[in-house]
């Protein structure tokens, strides 16, 4: 940013050099009490003593982390061994939330290019469409999606009535109604953001290589997919980041038999446990994945930048 | 930052007040979703020229975190189950109500006027009480219904058919009682058995889900579900084949109390909504709605006639339920374990 600033070296930066401090000041202001001060509240509740039901006692311990990453047995006496109850949960949630990822992808792709090549009048309304899910409550879709699934749903009495099947097919409490769940959660989030590099994107050089004797593979392959490249990796992390840290599908959709990891937070702050310092830490961690996800995300991107010029 | 955390609840305590209409004072409840009908709040409100302001919770676990992170203050009543109350009392939460404060207080029947969990009904007064057990579907089950084998050692047929309450103090309960061990047990024998037999029982459950325990049975997703007592009755309501179990190993007993909580903003409000739902036709109301029991003298004459005859709401004599225990740190400490390992 400051990069383009001074790049530009004409009077229209000196003349808000002065002011710009003061016009980010709202934006810093934010960004602090609502992004800064939260996290590290986590971080320092993550290395406090844990209050028996819940709050914290303010004396440093390691054991949120402790309880992490090694397993003690069912009384804690035991000689300590690598836990592998919470990296199993961590594992299920990167699963579930890649797939619901490359499902979104191989619909959102074709999706976002449709509608990136409509007439220009008629986008905006395929935009819009995309977007009505989102007027309504994120927990009544996805009850709602429940009643599509279940067993007596209408998704079941119609295969039924079709004589596609005999039986209902079971998909409620299954990973398949989680994945489903998340997709279509997150599927405008794939969409938006390639349609926005596909609208962008010059058509006329499909032209030029289908004047090369380009098949639409190749074209699609080596031309446009490297064009829409940084619109397509943002939709696939705005996507998974959310699908990572949900709790709302697992629990209607999946039946909520095995933890995730928003789940296993929610338990730590609402549930029995009442263990602020560990729900604290399993965010600390979460998040510090998600992070390292972003920074290769932003190397590969550099990279990738400095090849091209 | 407890600082921090108190000034937010101030200032949501705050926001709640601006929206003030001209009323004589307030009252701000804290109670659990769908549980007080909104004429009886609106009754309250006409008698005593109060605007009440209710927030809802959907666990007593949920709401003692809340309490703990700040809202201790913003509200003057909560409506926790037994073991809850005694837990919002060790930890200085809940307000002393003074004798003579409440003049209704008489009209608690005797046999609940010095609750373990409260002794004295010092700081609280019993609400609603009930039971959790289960139902079973007798369309697709004809077996035995009266015996927690059906949920924790289930005959094949409902295999992949359960739900279970997504609640450990309910759950680990009644597998105590299914097991015939105390709870908060510390003899480790016994805690290794029960961690056993819930991995054992686990693959044959379909679902924990609580927020939806009333609707999976009613729409026929599972043929069998833990369920409070009131709940399914509703639940029967909407599928007569549903039956309501009452184990001959036992079930859980609790009793919904509303507590005066510390440093109540309208404790003299508090007082008059505690009183008013004292009185049996006020009670009654919220029986008729909830249609678990209360215990006020004299609601008879206001209940509805159907709650007499209904089977959910009258257990059979000879057997006897169970009240939740709140465990000491070190014994919760594995029974968290043992959840953590079911669900991991």
């Amino acid at each position: 940013m400051a990069g383009g600033a001074t790049s530009g070296g004409s009077a229209v930066t000196d003349t808000y050099k002065e002011a710009r401090n003061w016009l980010l000041l709202p934006a810093w202001i934010t960004l602090g009490f609502l992004v800064l001060a939260p996290v590290l509240l986590m971080l320092v509740y993550s290395f406090l003593t844990k209050e028996f039901r819940g709050g914290v006692i303010w004396e440093f311990s390691l054991a949120a982390y402790d309880q992490f990453f090694f397993d003690r047995g069912l009384f804690g006496d035991d000689p300590a061994q690598i836990e592998w109850t919470y990296i199993a949960i961590f594992w299920r949630s990167i699963w579930q939330a890649g797939v619901a990822t490359l499902l979104s992808l191989a619909i959102g792709f074709p999706t976002a290019y449709f509608i990136a090549t409509r007439p220009e009048k008629q986008r905006v309304i395929w935009v819009f469409l995309i977007t009505i899910p989102y007027w309504v409550n994120l927990l009544i879709r996805t009850v709602s999606m429940r009643f599509l699934l279940r067993d007596e749903g209408p998704l079941n009495s119609f295969f039924m009535a079709t004589g596609l099947v005999d039986g209902p097919i079971h998909m409620i409490n299954t990973n398949f109604a989680v994945q489903v769940g998340l997709f279509y959660s997150y599927l405008p989030f794939m969409v938006l953001p390639i349609y926005a590099a596909v609208e962008r994107y010059n058509f006329t050089l499909s032209e030029a290589a289908a004047d090369l004797y380009a098949n639409k593979w190749i074209t699609l392959r080596h031309i446009v997919l490297p064009a829409v490249k940084p619109g397509v990796v943002a939709g696939c992390i705005l996507v998974f980041v959310p699908s990572l840290g949900s709790f709302l599908a697992p629990d209607l959709l999946g039946g909520a038999k095995n933890f995730m990891i928003g789940s296993l937070i929610e338990e730590q702050f609402k549930g029995n446990a009442g263990n602020w310092p560990f729900g604290a830490a399993a965010s600390m961690i979460l998040l510090t994945m998600v992070l390292i996800i972003l920074v290769i995300y932003a190397r590969a991107q550099a990279r990738s930048d400095k090849e091209a010029g | 930052m407890k600082k921090l955390l108190t000034t937010t609840a101030a200032a949501t305590a705050l926001l709640m007040g601006a929206s003030g209409a001209q009323a004589e004072g307030k009252l701000a409840i804290y109670h659990w979703f769908e549980y007080i009908p909104q004429e009886l709040l609106d009754k309250f409100s006409a008698e005593h020229d109060v605007e009440v302001i209710m927030d809802t919770y959907d666990s007593n676990e949920s709401m003692l975190a809340t309490l703990k992170a700040g809202a201790i203050g913003t509200y003057d009543v909560a409506v926790p189950t037994d073991y809850m109350v005694s837990i919002l009392i060790s930890e200085g939460l809940a307000d002393e109500i003074a004798p003579g404060e409440l003049k209704n207080i008489g009209n608690v029947k005797d046999a609940f006027t010095d609750p373990a969990y409260d002794p004295g009904l010092k700081h609280s007064i019993p609400y609603q009480g009930g039971t959790t057990s289960f139902s079973v579907d007798t369309a697709e089950y004809a077996g035995d219904v009266n015996t927690t084998d059906v949920i924790f050692n289930p005959p094949s047929e409902l295999h992949g058919k359960i739900n279970i309450l997504d609640s450990q103090g309910e759950v680990l309960a009644l597998a105590a009682v299914h097991m015939g061990i105390p709870q908060c047990s510390t003899d480790r024998e016994q805690l290794k058995a029960l961690n056993a037999m819930l991995q054992a029982a686990k693959p044959h459950w379909a679902s924990f889900n609580s927020d939806t325990a009333k609707e999976v049975l009613a729409a026929g997703d599972v043929t069998v579900g833990m369920i409070f007592n009131g709940y399914a009755a509703k639940a029967a309501e909407a599928r007569d084949t549903l039956q309501y179990a009452f184990p001959k190993q036992g079930w859980v007993n609790w009793m919904d109390s509303v507590v005066l909580l510390k440093d109540a903003p309208n404790r003299e409000n508090a007082l008059k909504f505690m009183d008013f739902l004292l009185e049996p036709e006020n009670i009654a109301a919220v029986t008729n709605f909830a249609r678990y029991r209360d215990v006020v003298t004299g609601s008879e004459a206001f209940h509805d006639p159907a709650l007499a005859q209904e089977p959910e709401g009258n257990p059979p004599a000879g057997i006897e339920g169970v009240f939740v225990q709140a465990c000491d740190a070190e014994t919760q400490a594995v029974y968290d374990k043992i959840w953590t390992n079911l669900k991991k």
